[in-house]
This record gives C-alpha cells, structure tokens and sequence, in this order.
C-alpha cells in the first residue's frame, strides 16, 4: 500500500526536466507530433482541431463551476454591501451606497470582532506552529513506527470543527469539565471559560491548536526531509549539536515553509468562526468576548437577518486580508533584501 | 545565519558531540533523518499523542455515560453502560442517521467530482498549452485565499431564487471543483507525467480523450487517490456554508451537530454520541488510508 506515497515521494525520471521545457514537449502546438495520415485529409484537420480546443474543454468544467460559485459570487457581494438586503423580504433590495459600511465602522461590536479575531488568531496562531515545528523536529529522527506516530499527529485533523468544538465545550464546561478538574490538582479555582474574556479566548484558541498542530508538524516535516543531509554532516563535523543544528540549518532552511504556513493560518484565523459560534453561540460569549468577524458576519446575517451589512463585514474581512498580504509581501522583500 | 559563531566554542567543550554519529553512517542525501530517536523523543512524542487522542478518547467515554454523571466531580475517566444507547438517541432523536446519509451522499458527489475535473484541469495546466494559462492558474491560486464568507450571501439569495434551500444540491453544487484540488493535480502531473509519454500516444494516432484516458489517468492515479481522501475529509467537516443552505429537516452531520450544541435542554452524553458518530467515518478513513493521507499532505506541502 505504499505506491501512492512513493510515487509522491519520488518522482518519475522524467521530473528533471525543467517545468520550461515542457510547452515545447506538448507535440502538436510544435508540429512534432505526426498526424496519422497525409496533411489536408479530414483527419489530420480533425486532429489540428483537438489539439488546440482539448485544453479548454479539461479546463471548462472547473472554471465553470468555480467562476459561478467561486469568482462571481465575490464580486455579488461586494454588489449586495451596498443595498440594504434583508433575510425577511429577500427581494426588497435596496441602493443605500456605502450606507452599510458607515454603519459597521462605527459599531463597536465590528472593532471588537476585528479585535477579537486579531487576538485569537495570534493565540492560535503562534503555539501552534512552534509546536508543530518541534514536533517536526521529533518525528524527523529515525522513528520505530514513524507512520504510526504521523497518523496519530494527524487524527485530530479528522475531527470536524463542530465535533472538537462540542467535546472541548464539555471539557471546559465550568463545574465538572475536565480542565477545570485536572487544575485544581495545581491548585487553580474553577475558571468560566465561556464568560470570562481571556478564558474564552484561550478555550476557543486551544480548539484550533489542537486540531491544526499535527496538520503543520507533517508539512514541516515534508520540508525537512528535503534538507539535503550533507548540510547536517558538515555543521556536525563542525561540532554543532542538535539544537544548534535545528537553529542553525533547519530553521533557515525551513523559511519558504514557515512563511507559507504563516499565511495559511492567517487565513485561516480571519475566517474562524465555527469554534467560537459552538462555544458561546452566535454573540461569541455573553459579552461578545470571543466573537469573530466570521461570527460577527453570520450573526447580523442570518441571526440578525441583515444581508447587506453582512456582505458589507464579508468585504472589510476582503480588504483586511488583502492588506496583510500586501504587508506580507513588503517585510518579505525587505527580508530578502537584507540577506 | 552566522556558522562561524557555532563552530569554535562547541569543538572544544564538546570533543564527540552526538551530531557526529550522523557523517560515520552512509549518506542519505535528501533524506534529513541524520539520527535515531532517543527515549527522551520517544518520551516527548508519546505525550502529544496522548494530546492529541484523549480528547478523542473521552468523547467516547462520555457518549458511554449519561448526562448527570457527565456533571459530577470528577469526570469520568472510564467507560459506563450507556454507550448504545446514547448512540442511538443520536441516531434517531437527533436525526443523525438521515445526517449521515445525506453527507454520505454530498461528501461522495463532491469528492467524484472534484477528482475527476481537477485531474482534467491540473493536466491541462501541467502538460498543455493554451492562451491565458499561466494567469488562469494564478487566479486559482489566489482564490484559494478567500474566505469562504465572500460568497456565502450571494449563494444563499441564488438557492433561496431557485427554491433549492435546505435541499442537497444547494451544497454539492457550488462544491463540485475546488481550487486546491486543479493545484493539487497540476502540481503532481508536471512532474509524473513524462511528456514523451503523451507524444508517444499522439504518434500512435490518440486523440486528446484517449491520451487522458490511457495516459493521464493512469499516471495520476495515485494523486487522485490522495486527492479523494483529503477532498472526502474536507467536504464531510465543511461547516459555514452547510449550516447557512440547510436546516434540521434535512441536515449534513455538521449541521446536526451544530443543532445538538445550539438546541434545548442538551443532554450531554447524547451530544458526545453524536460527536463521536459524525466522526467514526473519517476516523475510520484514517485507520484504513492514514499512511496515503500523510503522505498527500507532506507531498502537497513540499510543492505548494
């Protein structure tokens, strides 16, 4: 059963052919590739034909599904931030201009959604991939069972959003919750992790950590092992240990990883929403305190009923990731640059 | 990264630092395993599975239970009786056996669907050339980024248009492709594909359909296999826009889930009977095919 794995691992022979010389390799768009019979007959024209239209026709149905349901709905929303839709009366779509965008930016409950997402994404975000990065780190030895210990990294990655959410829910419950229990051992009074402001936080927070460490291990994991093992040898021969080793060699080598994995929990953490709606409900805590801009967004949607100022919020997030991966781009230049 | 700085203390304080055992064994090159593990590995790691399955564990010790013992100190930490019995209150009072069908039948459309036209797709990008191709691709790749909530809003007004809300179709549909899936592919084929390959078919006489169907499709067969399972998994735990296009009467496990933790008077162990009976499937995937889903995500990582 390992065939899929290995075929991924190592590829085809042909793999050092660089990604260049491969348009020139496509027979027909060169005229290398030889018709089956004489120019000018039917078939050969037949043949010129599925040369140049095949690639739309492999390429149509995705975009087609994807244009529809993907692109268009994306430019539709930006449509509806400027009307006032709401979900009692669907039809009833009004221009209001930038009317539902003012209203948002002198909500507080948007600045502290804005705020709130900011913090947990951070919590989230940092512990996780240190974690992950360490436990890379561990399972990159040479391991007795290493798949085994792998897809046991990855379980809690089977587990859906809203099945973690309800289990970590219980755990944390105020009395009775495991969490609370195990710390009274170290002396600590029962918290209320779903009122107070932090321990909500934190609570919503642990969820994604634990559902995504693993997840990262194994992608850092993938990055390491393609670390040339010379690299290794040499800093050893210099007398580097382990940790300077991991300092020294894997981390720097492991940028172009942590970078994209950096971005992909950003995204991620922009968008959270189902931890914080299952623990606290819509409001994110009785007070708001664990509410998202993913939840603030469904909350004036579909609790609230206000479409446009809900596709108004779905567009601000827009912006906001947009602006960060302009950042993004900026300090990795500038990175690169002081290299 | 200065080197110079580790190399001169560390020599001396440290005359057989254990790095070195890595440069006596033969050389791996790309490999990056320089050392065995340790007890003190073994040690760490056997804590952070255990992380990573109590919570697991416990569901199942709580769906054993029944609701006042779940609010007692302190909480169980071994099984009770009441395990079948709380599964089938789930099953039946929760409606999360129609639940399960229902995402069988979504999470199985959309898993066919997005194999098959991202495999057409990402061999299209990998191999052939056509007009736009490269900033087709770009623009598949940068949507990947958006959050799901850009398109909810005008989806939700399109199903409610249609009269499709809270039926099936309203979530397979805008899920059939997904831009991961055609990068997922594109990647893998440009480099297991050899292109002699597809020229040799075209000398053959092999139109465009036979060449996918005897060459592409063998070649992929592996990243389609991976790509399944990882396109299962996702659309099975897919929760925003399922809890939005659907409600109770006629649910996917995430939305009956979502149900059982925002509804009345919940009984706890049913909910962990619930937890535990959405998760079993994927669970069970990965009993079966855990070593291929490792492998999909390490290899998409490396080349993503």
């Amino acid at each position: 059963m390992t065939s899929p794995k290995q075929a991924l691992a190592h590829p085809a022979p042909s793999a050092e052919t660089a990604p260049g010389d491969q348009p020139g390799a496509v027979p027909g768009a060169q005229g290398r590739g030889k018709p089956p019979t004489g120019p000018g007959s039917w078939r050969s024209r037949l043949y010129r034909w599925d040369m140049k239209a095949s690639p739309y026709a492999f390429i149509t149905p995705f975009f087609l599904v994807f244009g529809a349901f993907g692109l268009v709905p994306l430019l539709y929303t930006g449509w509806y931030s400027l009307h006032s839709v709401q979900l009692s009366s669907l039809d009833d779509q009004t221009w209001v201009g930038l009317e539902n965008y003012k209203n948002l930016w002198s909500s507080d409950f948007f600045w502290n959604a804005l705020k709130n997402t900011f913090t947990i994404g951070l919590i989230s975000t940092v512990p996780q991939l240190l974690l992950a990065l360490g436990i890379a780190h561990l399972l990159n030895y040479k391991l007795r069972g290493s798949t085994l210990w792998r897809v046991v990294m990855l379980t809690p990655y089977a587990t859906s959003v809203a099945a973690a959410t309800l289990v970590f829910t219980l755990l944390y419950s105020w009395d009775g919750g495991m969490i609370n229990w195990l710390l009274h051992f170290v002396g600590v009074d029962p918290i209320n992790w779903r009122e107070s402001d932090w321990g909500g936080q934190f609570a919503v927070s642990s969820i994604v950590i634990w559902r995504w460490t693993g997840y990262n291990a194994l992608i850092y994991l993938a990055a390491m092992q393609a670390i040339p093992a010379d690299l290794y040898e040499s800093t050893a021969l210099d007398g580097a240990n382990r940790w300077q080793q991991f300092r020294h060699v894997t981390i720097p080598m492991l940028r172009p990883t942590i970078l994209f994995t950096v971005v992909v929990s950003t995204i991620g953490a922009t968008q959270l929403f189902g931890e914080p709606l299952l623990f606290g409900g819509s409001k994110g805590g009785s007070e708001h305190q664990y509410q998202t801009l993913g939840l603030y967004m469904y909350d004036q949607g579909w609790i609230i009923g206000n479409l446009g100022k809900a596709s108004a919020i779905a567009w601000s997030m827009f912006l906001i990731l947009l602006i960060v991966a302009a950042v993004n781009m900026l300090v990795n230049r500038r990175l690169r640059k002081s290299q | 990264m200065t080197t110079s700085d580790l190399t001169l203390p560390q020599a001396d304080t440290e005359p057989k630092p254990k790095g070195a055992r890595g440069s006596r064994r033969p050389r791996m090159i790309g490999a990056g395993k320089q050392l065995h593990a340790g007890p003190v590995t073994y040690v760490v790691l056997a804590v952070f599975s255990l992380v990573s399955l109590a919570p697991l564990l416990w569901t199942a010790i709580a769906a054993s239970r029944d609701n006042t013992r779940l609010a007692q100190t302190p909480p169980p930490l071994w099984f009770g009786a009441n395990l079948f019995k709380n599964l089938q209150a789930a099953w039946d009072e929760v409606g999360l056996g129609t639940a399960m069908l229902n995402s069988t039948l979504v999470a199985g459309t959309i898993t066919v669907s997005t194999v098959l036209f991202s495999t057409l797709a990402g061999f299209a990008f990998a191999k052939l050339r056509f007009r736009f191709s490269s900033a087709l691709l770009l623009l598949t790749i940068g949507t990947m980024m958006v959050p799901p909530q850009l398109a909810v809003v005008p989806l939700y007004l399109w199903m409610a248009d249609l009269g499709w809300s809270n039926q099936l179709q309203a979530v397979i549909l805008p899920t059939l492709v997904t831009a991961f899936g055609t990068f997922f592919m594109r990647q893998y084929l440009v480099q297991a594909l050899p292109s002699e390959l597809i020229e040799a078919a075209r000398m053959d006489g092999a139109n465009s359909l036979r060449v996918v169907w005897h060459v592409v499709f063998p070649a992929a067969r592996p990243a389609m296999a991976v790509l399944g399972l990882l396109t299962f998994v996702f659309a099975w735990n897919d929760f925003l826009w399922p809890i939005i296009a659907l409600n109770q009467q006629n649910p996917t496990v995430q939305v009956a889930l979502n149900a059982l933790g925002t509804g009345y008077v919940p009984d706890q162990a049913v909910i962990m009977a619930g937890a535990l009976l959405g998760t079993l499937p994927l669970l069970i995937a990965f009993l079966l095919f855990g070593k291929q889903i490792v492998g999909g995500i390490m290899n998409g990582a490396i080349k993503g």
